[in-house]
């Protein structure tokens, strides 16, 4: 029989609330993350805007030791699976070293740090760039820090597949449990709002120019108009069932039921995307039927494009309306590998809670798309199952499903 | 160039490395070692590169080793500096 | 579902020539291809040497659109793609797009492409508030390298799981890992995996020469790359990439694929220790390989060749050994333990690839490639590393190990099928 496995401990860290019920409550209330970038002086900037962390205080969370050694991206991480291993109940001697492992995605690694670094090459000399340099910046970092951190000797890995890779690393952890491992710390965070790592992300031709920070991030509105970056993410813990209840896990919050990833066919190909196959193999993986789902959280690429052939894959799954559709990533921005482990953390809140939260600032949804859009207020709705759906940039499509276990 | 003082390392050190929650750098740490003090290869190279850029001296790497003491890093770095001068 | 994994494509583009025969020409000759750093005026730097590909791409086939898509990683990537599929003689276009999936290992991705863009946007590291004027429409791919799995995807068709797996220096035998739990887990029947590192550049030669992590013996670039041996000063850079098509085996066998080995066992471990620094006892290396080899239900008395980590770093050298006694007992002083690292330097994510791609060559053509430059082994360091001349023996089973930045530490197995001939 195949291990279940569970969600036992969760820890947000968004551009609206730092910590998971902070950031639910700000989430509920409709409160925006997204405002005018404060990390530099962005005039001139065909953008502006960003979901910003604006109330991390590093020397409050991150040992002084790892501070100089850390980009803000990383800072995130550990602060983040900090408070998942706190909220399981689990320290250090909790289970065996080779029984933790972890799997986490960045798909940014630490760019504020690196640009740094590349200035101080550039500007000064080789001799300036910094010893930490040769692993702050790289994608492996974080979950090589928490393993440190928590003293985690299982299997570690670090995904990078855009928005979508947050959802592959906890696919992959539910894959790492079931072939033995107790306990997996996954989810995914990121950061690149520096001058560099900003403009960058302009560079896709996605990110909206509209300078309201309530105006700029509008999925599946007729005035959608692309996207604002944003930085954070969430930290699951995950557990063999089993194990979780041996050890007597103070909660669970959930079950990962269902995992499946695609890719899209070539550009240009004419051939079908691969996001409605990628939600209809998480839920045969789950062994639901669609209407078992209770509520969907969107991709929401925010693009006209990218909203259309996303309301295309849920009505073709669940039929027209036929399922409640929200994205709350409307009020923080794309966190990229951040984004799906922040919807899975609100997933299992709204399975706590029975509340569905509302796509902030959307109001005016095309009909065609014959979509449920949680619009306005939250929807009160008992929610038994959700499915989670990510996209990245080429082509990438992730789609978890989680159950109250 | 300048001598370097006991506070002007407790400074670099903080900068490269940041400083371990259970250690006191503001007491008599002069003669413990940089293991004692929780830094370990890389915070010292960090801050062996720093010493470098302020004072102009280049430590060899057995006087930065983790078996080290702040007495010692300042008298290289001194005689160094001296010797320069 | 427990399906079995066989590798039936290999694709190469290491330092030294182009090409699997090239490759394995100089595995076997014992010749190195380590060289003073061409690619940029390297005067400034501690380390000036550097295992370089040379590497053409409008020879390679690549039309002018395509080389201004994708950066070197991604033309190495792709080249080794090409290569395996057309080695693998599997039809890809026969095959149903969505049982095809892509696992590609990389440690820095794009690392070359972002600093040339950062000269450009912050005019040589004068501006921090870059200047969006200066914007490749490629930056946003640069920042997050997804666009690097995706190619090998739309070079293969495929439309399954298409991941980057970036874990550092194990990336390049964790990708494999990662492709052989799909195909054994059904998710699909056949994954194009491997790793591409192309990290030549300052940025990256700057954050090794900081932690003395690679070699200073910029006089003698030929014998710089010295692993195991009393002299060794650090690993040399590399650039480098390997690609594998991996499929089930019940379906490479029905088409008659010529089979390299099966991937019998994987494992990894981190060692929670220090991002940089490793233990002298090897234990959670030693637990990798054991788990490794407890899957593939193998004693270790029956590894016929390890394919080491072999950077060159005395503490690499020194933890590996250890790892390799805490593991093997007593086989570790018997068996022949050797790195290509000595020859074709470290490239980082795409070395674990590239060395699963010699030990697959080991196994094929029965020999064991040398550790060059090993003349007066380091005392800590007193197994049989097969100093400076490849040597002809049986070899059926294949242990090949990674250790990285971060604290990973893996090991894979690789094993002729029976009923393959020796």
């Amino acid at each position: 029989m195949t291990v279940r496995t569970v969600v036992t401990g969760v820890a947000v860290a968004a551009p609206n609330g730092l910590g998971t019920e902070d950031y639910w409550k700000a989430v509920l209330a409709g409160q925006n993350g997204i405002s005018e970038l404060v990390r530099f002086d962005a005039t001139g900037y065909p953008s502006r805007l960003a979901g910003q962390i604006l109330d991390f205080e590093a020397k409050d969370h991150i040992p002084s030791r790892l501070l100089p050694q850390t980009d803000v991206s990383t800072r995130y991480a550990i602060a983040a699976a900090g408070w998942a291993l706190e909220d399981a109940a689990v320290g250090p001697d909790t289970l065996p070293d080779y029984d933790m492992g972890v799997s986490l995605s960045t798909a940014q690694g630490g760019f504020e740090f690196t640009h740094q670094e590349f200035q101080k090459l550039w500007s000064k000399g080789p001799e300036y760039v910094s010893v930490y340099e040769s692993f702050a910046w790289f994608y492996a970092v974080n979950t090589g820090q928490v393993s440190i951190r928590n003293a985690m000797r299982g299997p570690g890995i670090a995904l990078v597949g855009e928005q979508a890779g947050g959802l592959d690393v906890v696919g992959h952890a539910r894959r790492v449990i079931r072939r033995g491992t107790r306990l997996v710390v996954s989810g995914g965070v990121d950061s690149a709002l520096d001058p560099w790592g900003y403009t960058s992300q302009l560079s896709g031709g996605l990110v909206s120019t509209v300078d309201d920070p309530a105006r700029a991030y509008l999925p599946f509105d007729r005035a959608a108009s692309g996207h604002v970056p944003g930085e954070g993410g969430a930290v699951l813990v995950l557990e063999d069932a089993g194990s979780a209840r041996d050890r007597g896990a103070p909660k669970v919050w959930g079950e990962i039921a269902g995992y499946a990833a695609t890719f899209d066919p070539r550009p240009g190909s004419g051939l079908p995307p691969g996001l409605r196959r990628a939600a209809e193999l998480a839920l045969a993986d789950a062994g639901l039927e669609p209407g078992d789902i209770d509520v969907v959280f969107a991709d929401a690429a925010g693009s006209t494009a990218g909203d259309r052939a996303e309301a295309d894959a849920i009505r073709e799954v669940f039929g027209p309306r036929g399922v409640a559709v929200t994205a709350p990533k409307a009020s923080i921005g794309r966190l990229c590998a951040g984004g799906g482990p922040v919807d899975l953390a609100t997933a299992l809140l709204s399975i706590r809670d029975g509340v569905v939260p509302a796509t902030a600032h959307t109001s005016d949804v095309p009909e065609e798309y014959g979509i449920d859009l949680v619009t306005g207020e939250p929807r009160t709705l008992a929610v038994r199952a959700a499915l989670v759906l990510g996209r990245g940039r080429w082509g990438f499509n992730s789609a978890v499903v989680v159950t109250a276990g | 160039m300048a001598t370097m003082e006991i506070d002007d390392l407790r400074r670099i050190l903080v900068a490269c490395a940041g400083e371990d929650d259970g250690i006191d750098l503001t007491g008599e740490i002069e003669d413990s070692t940089f293991q004692e003090l929780g830094y370990d290869s890389l915070a010292l190279m960090e801050s062996a590169a720093r010493i470098t850029q302020e004072y102009g001296v280049v430590l060899p790497d057995e006087a930065v080793s983790d078996a080290a003491t702040p007495r010692t890093v300042l008298a290289a770095v001194n005689s160094m500096v001296t010797a320069a001068a | 579902m427990n399906r079995r994994v066989v590798i039936t494509g290999i694709g190469v583009r290491a330092p030294g020539g182009s090409g699997v025969k090239a490759f394995w020409d100089l595995l076997t000759a014992g010749r190195t291809a380590t060289r003073r750093i061409s690619h940029f005026d390297a005067s400034p730097f501690r380390s000036r040497i550097a295992g370089e590909v040379d590497f053409d791409a409008p020879a390679e086939g690549f039309s002018p659109r395509e080389i201004r898509r994708m950066d070197r990683a991604t033309q190495f990537a792709v080249a080794c793609t090409r290569d395996a599929v057309a080695d693998s003689g599997l039809d890809m276009s026969a095959l149903d797009p969505h049982r095809i999936g892509v696992s590609l290992g990389s440690a820095v991705a794009s690392a070359t492409s972002l600093e040339n863009e950062y000269l450009v946007m912050s005019d040589a590291g004068k501006d921090w508030l870059v200047d969006p004027g200066y914007l490749s429409p490629h930056m946003a791919d640069y920042l997050s390298p997804g666009i690097m799995p995706a190619e090998v995807a739309w070079t293969v068709g495929a439309q399954g799981p298409v991941t980057m797996v970036s874990d550092g220096c194990t990336s390049g035998l964790d990708s494999v890992g990662y492709a052989v739990q799909l195909i054994r887990e059904g998710t699909v029947d056949t994954v194009v995996a491997g790793a591409s590192d192309t990290p030549i550049s300052p940025i990256v030669v700057a954050c090794f020469d900081a932690i003395k992590a690679t070699t200073p013996r910029n006089d003698d670039p030929e014998h710089a790359s010295r692993p195991f041996d009393g002299s060794r000063t650090g690993f040399v850079l590399a650039e480098g990439a390997a690609m594998f098509v991996l499929e089930e085996y019940g379906a490479a066998v029905a088409r008659g694929a010529e089979i390299y080995a099966e991937v019998t066992g994987y494992a990894t471990r981190c060692n929670a220790y220090h991002m940089t620094g490793l233990k002298k006892d090897g234990r959670e290396m030693a637990e990798a390989i054991r788990v490794a080899l407890d899957e593939a239900r193998l004693d270790p008395t029956g590894i016929d060749y390890v394919n080491a980590h072999g950077s060159g770093t005395k503490q690499n050298d020194r933890h590996e050994t250890a790892a390799f006694k805490r593991s093997l007992g007593d086989h570790a002083y018997r068996v022949p333990v050797s790195s290509i690292k000595s020859m074709v330097g470290h490239s980082l994510g795409a070395i674990g690839s590239i060395e699963i791609a010699a030990s697959l060559l080991a196994i094929k053509h029965n020999v064991v490639p040398p550790t060059a430059n090993l003349h007066t082994p380091d005392p800590e360091c007193d197994l049989d590393y097969v100093p400076l001349t490849a040597r002809e023996q049986r070899v059926d089973t294949v242990l090949s190990v990674g250790s990285g930045f971060g604290g990973f530490q893996s090991a894979i197995v690789l094993r002729r099928p029976e009923g393959v001939s020796a």
